[in-house]
This record gives structure tokens, C-alpha cells and sequence, in this order.
């Protein structure tokens, strides 16, 4: 046996075990896409048809007329929109704080912030919504915007990045006599942008995904998210059965996520690699 | 002393939002779990009794509750390995010189993470259905017969497992390939000329050298099934016979369907105790075997 055929052997296995696991991965969302355009009653039938023998669109006409998912989009779209500008303003300048500008406390304080990593959500949640109704948030947007507002993950993702900004630039400005957030904004944001476009990405794509604090804080049907909107569906008597109608709202609540990150995937990767070193 | 204050402007608002809306909740619910707070407390707070630690000595005398644990470490014993395995093939497939179009099978295999999880388990559920599934049907070539998965108490956790490792393990599998393309490159060469085979290199220079990112993903992971809470809450509400209740759903259902808030804050700590507690035993565990190795 030589080693050329050894190695042909070891290529047809690598790339066909990485093709099987491809198909293996893609094949549910495939299949999603392909049911929804599906006439009603099409999918349950045996064998299981693969693609819709007449492409209709009826099931998204259904799904926006009827179903109210033109809506839930909306307010998903607003939520996870505001969360991520302002939870980027939030995150941005304290964990550049944290990094370069001097102040008492400001290491222990940072010990916090990491310990803050660990806190299970969940755990919060009850009191968290006691909170919000003394409040009188619960139900509105501003339940589900406002604990999502500072991170913990992005203000330490913020300081290990702005560390490397030569401290030099920053004295330079201050001898000329520029205010903090002066420099801030017109010196160090520049500088942070790449860091900016990878925690837009993961903070719009954590809160269009959330599920279970939207479920709790937003009773009214009008002000439900995608995700919490989508579960009511399925879960209710009138749409178990209707695979074709369920599969068209599960493809308009993943198509926004799937796209976004398939255009920031560079920057959404870098993120989640980064974001795991924490320990 | 200026730039003191300046400073604290910049870290004020996110300590703020941080205080209010994590650490006060934290703790309340602390205090809560301590109370008789349900739907009468709700309505006037005069109703409410502390009770010491009567909360969690009730849950510890209610069945469902141990029936809802079991359910969750039966699904993390399940998902966790074939998450681990699944990831670790994957990235060391992704890793080999041998790999063509690396870019896309990375994204394809990764896809599924970034998906809702809402929206996926609404898939799932109709990929598991026992006539007209395409998982069925893919078996039924292998001549298996039809599983009824999610409606035979047997089969309804591994369907969920099965579901959540599809769901998760590209995550893993991306932390894990950046783990090995950090090993040295110089080990295998080393490696190479001393004879070794591929499997002895696997064994005696992967491994190890994976050691550290592969605890870190088997924490993470761990701590992310015990988590276990919109899968059942979409595919099976806790169904059959109870056999996908989890703790959290347990939790949900006990605060936000019956409004005991008291009751509902000890289960939460209970689960997040007990995450934490073998959290600490990997680690002495990995320590242990790291001193001696």
C-alpha cells in the first residue's frame, strides 16, 4: 500500500464524512423551506414529500392575514433594533472606562462585572418581574428592553479589546486639552469598530432569539416577539396539525438571524471565540 | 478629581442597568424563595409569610419535582457526550489538510445555532411525527419501525436531546477547532519523524492539548442543558406521562401558571446550586487528573 492511495482513501473519507454532516445539519431547514410553500395538507402524506409539487404562497398570505406574524416581526424587529444600539452605547463606554481611564474602585468593581458572568438569568427572573410590574412594565416593550440594556459579556468583551488602544493617543488629546467623552467619541469609537460590529451581531441575534423572559414579561398578544408569538401558534389546538402554515412562520422567524449572521459571520465567530476565553 | 467623575459617567449607566435589573433581582429572589409569596401576595404584599426553609423542604417532598430533575439529568447525560463527540469530529474534520471548501461546511455545520430556537423545535416536531416524520421515514430504510418519539414516555428525551445536540454542537465545534489549530504545528512533525501513527498522535499530542478548551466546552455545555426549557415548552409541553418536564419548566409553570413566586425563586436556586456544584467537581476533577498526569 502506498502512501498516494492512502491518502486519496483519507480524502474521499474526510470531505464525505464533512458533506454527510452538511447535509445532516442543513437538511431540517431545507426541508422547512421547502413544506412552506406547500399546499395545506400536503406535507402528511406518505412517503414524506420533499418539495411542494405546486409552490403556493398561501401559507405566508395565511401566516400575516391571519396568524398576526407581520406584528410579532415588528416588535421583534423594534426590540432587538433598540436593545442594540443603546445596549452598545452602554457597553461601549464602560468597558472602554474600565480599560483606560483611571478611577477609585475601578479594579474591584470589574471583579464584580466578571462575577456578574456567572449569574444564571433565570434565576432573576421572578423578582425581575415583580420588578417590572411595580414598574408598570410588564407587558410593554420596556420590560423586555431594559434588563437586556448592559451586559456583562460585552462590557468585558469591550475592555480586553480597547486595552490594546496605545495609551498614548489618548494622553495626546488630553494635553490638547479635550474632554473625556471628546476623546471617546471621536478618538476611540473609530478605533473600536471592529469590536462594535461584532457585539451588534451577537447582542441582535441574543435578542431576537430570547424566548423565555419575552414569554414571561409580554402577556398581550400585540406586543409578543417572534419567537413567543411563533410558540402561541404552535402550541395552540387550531394550528398543531398545519404543517405547511407553521413551517412559513418558522422561516420568517429564522430567515432575519440566518441572513444577518451569514453577512457578519466573520465578526459573530470572532465574538463567540473571544466571548468563550472568559473561563 | 475631574476626571474621576468623568470617568464614572462613562461606567454609571451600565452599573446602573447591571444593579437594578441583575444583582437586586438576585438577591431578592434570595429572600423570596424564603417566602409563602403567591397570588394573594401579588395582590397585597400584607399577605405574604416568611417560611424559612419550608419552600424547599416542600419541594423536596414533591414527586414531580424529583421526576423533573431526573428528566433533566437524564437529557444532559444524554445530549452532553454526543454533543462533545459530535462537536470534536466535526472540528477535527474541519482541521484536516485533507478538508476542501472548509469555509462552508463550517457555516453549514454551524447554522443551526444561530437559528430560534422557537422556530427549529417548531421543525422538529413535525421531523419526529411518527406517520408522516422524516425521521421515521429516513429509518424506515434501515428497516426500524415507526417510534412514536415524542409521545412514548421512553422515547420523548432522547427526540429532545437528539434535537438540542443538532442545535448546539456547532458552537463547541467552532471554540474547539480554534483549541486545535493553537497546538503546535511542531509537536506533529516532531511526531512524524519519531513514526508515530496518526492515532498515537491523536492520543498523545490532540488530546492533551485540547484538555483545558475541552473542560471549558463541557462546562459551558453542561451548565447550558441544565438549562433545559423552550424545547419541551414547544414540542412536548412537558409530555407524555411527564417525561420532558424539566426544572426550569417546573420553575415556569410554578410561578408563572399557578403564581407561587416563593416556591418557583427555590427551584431556581436549587437548580443553579446544583450547576454550580458539579461545575466545582469537574474542575477538582480535571485538577486532580491534571497533578497526577
Amino acid at each position: 500500500m502506498s502512501a498516494g492511495t492512502n491518502s486519496r482513501a483519507a480524502i474521499w473519507i474526510v470531505n464525505g464524512l464533512l458533506i454527510g454532516g452538511a447535509v445532516l445539519t442543513l437538511l431540517p431547514l431545507l426541508w422547512m423551506l421547502s413544506v412552506s410553500f406547500m399546499q395545506p395538507g400536503e406535507a402528511s402524506h406518505y412517503p414524506p414529500p420533499l418539495l411542494p409539487a405546486k409552490a403556493t404562497l398561501a401559507n405566508y398570505r395565511d401566516l400575516f392575514e391571519r396568524g398576526g406574524m407581520g406584528g410579532y416581526l415588528l416588535n421583534s424587529l423594534l426590540i432587538a433594533g433598540t436593545v442594540t444600539v443603546l445596549s452598545l452605547a452602554f457597553n461601549l463606554s464602560a468597558g472602554y472606562a474600565f480599560a483606560k481611564l483611571r478611577f477609585a474602585g475601578r479594579d474591584r468593581l470589574f471583579q464584580l462585572v466578571l462575577a456578574a458572568l456567572l449569574i444564571p438569568l433565570q434565576i432573576a427572573m421572578i423578582p425581575l418581574f415583580l420588578l417590572m410590574k411595580w414598574l408598570h412594565l410588564v407587558n410593554s416593550y420596556g420590560g423586555v428592553i431594559a434588563p437586556a440594556l448592559a451586559t456583562a459579556l460585552g462590557i468585558y468583551l469591550v475592555r480586553q479589546y480597547a486595552r490594546s488602544i496605545p495609551d498614548d493617543l489618548i494622553e495626546a488629546a488630553r494635553i490638547d486639552g479635550a474632554g473625556e467623552w471628546t476623546i471617546f467619541l471621536s478618538i476611540v469609537l473609530p478605533l473600536l469598530k471592529p469590536m462594535i460590529a461584532t457585539l451588534a451581531v451577537l447582542t441582535f441575534l441574543a435578542s431576537w432569539n430570547d424566548f423565555m423572559w419575552p414569554l414571561i414579561v409580554l402577556s398581550d398578544q400585540a406586543r409578543q416577539t417572534a419567537p413567543v408569538g411563533l410558540a402561541s401558534l404552535a402550541v395552540s389546538r387550531e394550528h398543531v396539525q398545519d404543517y405547511e402554515f407553521m413551517m412559513a412562520g418558522s422561516v420568517v422567524t429564522v430567515l432575519p438571524v440566518l441572513l444577518l449572521f451569514l453577512v457578519l459571520q466573520r465578526q459573530y465567530l470572532q465574538g463567540l471565540l473571544l466571548g468563550s476565553v472568559k473561563g | 478629581m475631574n476626571s474621576q467623575r468623568s470617568a464614572w459617567t462613562f461606567v454609571a449607566p451600565a452599573l446602573f442597568v447591571l444593579g437594578v435589573f441583575l444583582v437586586l433581582p438576585v438577591c431578592a429572589a434570595l429572600l423570596l424563595s424564603l417566602t409563602d409569596f403567591d397570588l394573594y401576595a401579588l395582590a397585597n404584599l400584607d399577605n405574604m409569610r416568611f417560611v424559612g426553609f419550608g419552600n424547599y423542604l416542600d419541594i423536596f417532598n414533591t414527586p414531580l419535582f424529583w421526576k423533573a430533575l431526573g428528566n433533566t439529568v437524564w437529557f444532559v447525560v444524554l445530549s452532553l457526550p454526543l454533543s462533545l463527540a459530535a462537536s470534536l469530529g466535526a472540528a477535527l474534520l474541519l482541521n484536516s489538510p485533507l478538508a476542501r471548501f472548509k469555509g462552508f461546511h463550517r457555516t453549514a455545520l454551524f447554522a443551526p445555532v444561530v437559528t430560534t430556537v422557537v422556530a427549529v423545535a417548531v421543525i422538529w416536531r413535525y421531523l419526529f411525527h411518527t406517520r408522516y416524520g422524516l425521521i421515521n421515514y429516513g429509518l424506515s430504510f434501515l428497516g426500524i419501525g415507526p417510534i412514536d418519539w415524542l409521545g412514548d414516555p421512553h422515547w420523548a428525551m432522547p427526540a429532545l436531546a437528539l434535537f438540542a445536540v443538532w442545535k448546539n454542537f456547532g458552537y463547541n465545534m467552532i471554540i474547539l477547532l480554534a483549541g486545535l489549530q493553537a497546538i503546535p504545528q511542531d509537536l506533529y512533525e516532531a511526531a512524524c519523524i519519531d513514526g508515530a501513527s496518526r492515532r498515537r498522535q491523536f492520543w498523545h499530542i490532540t488530546l492533551p492539548g485540547l484538555r483545558p478548551v475541552l473542560l471549558l466546552v463541557a462546562i459551558i455545555t453542561m451548565a447550558g442543558y441544565f438549562q433545559l426549557f423552550a424545547e419541551p415548552y414547544v414540542m412536548t409541553r412537558g409530555d407524555p406521562l411527564q417525561s420532558t418536564v424539566s426544572v426550569l419548566y417546573l420553575m415556569y409553570e410554578e410561578g408563572f401558571k399557578w403564581w407561587n413566586l416563593g416556591r418557583a425563586s427555590a427551584i431556581a436556586f436549587i437548580l443553579f446550586a446544583l450547576i454550580f456544584a458539579i461545575t466545582r467537581l469537574l474542575l477538582r476533577l480535571a485538577r486532580a487528573r491534571g497533578e497526577t498526569a
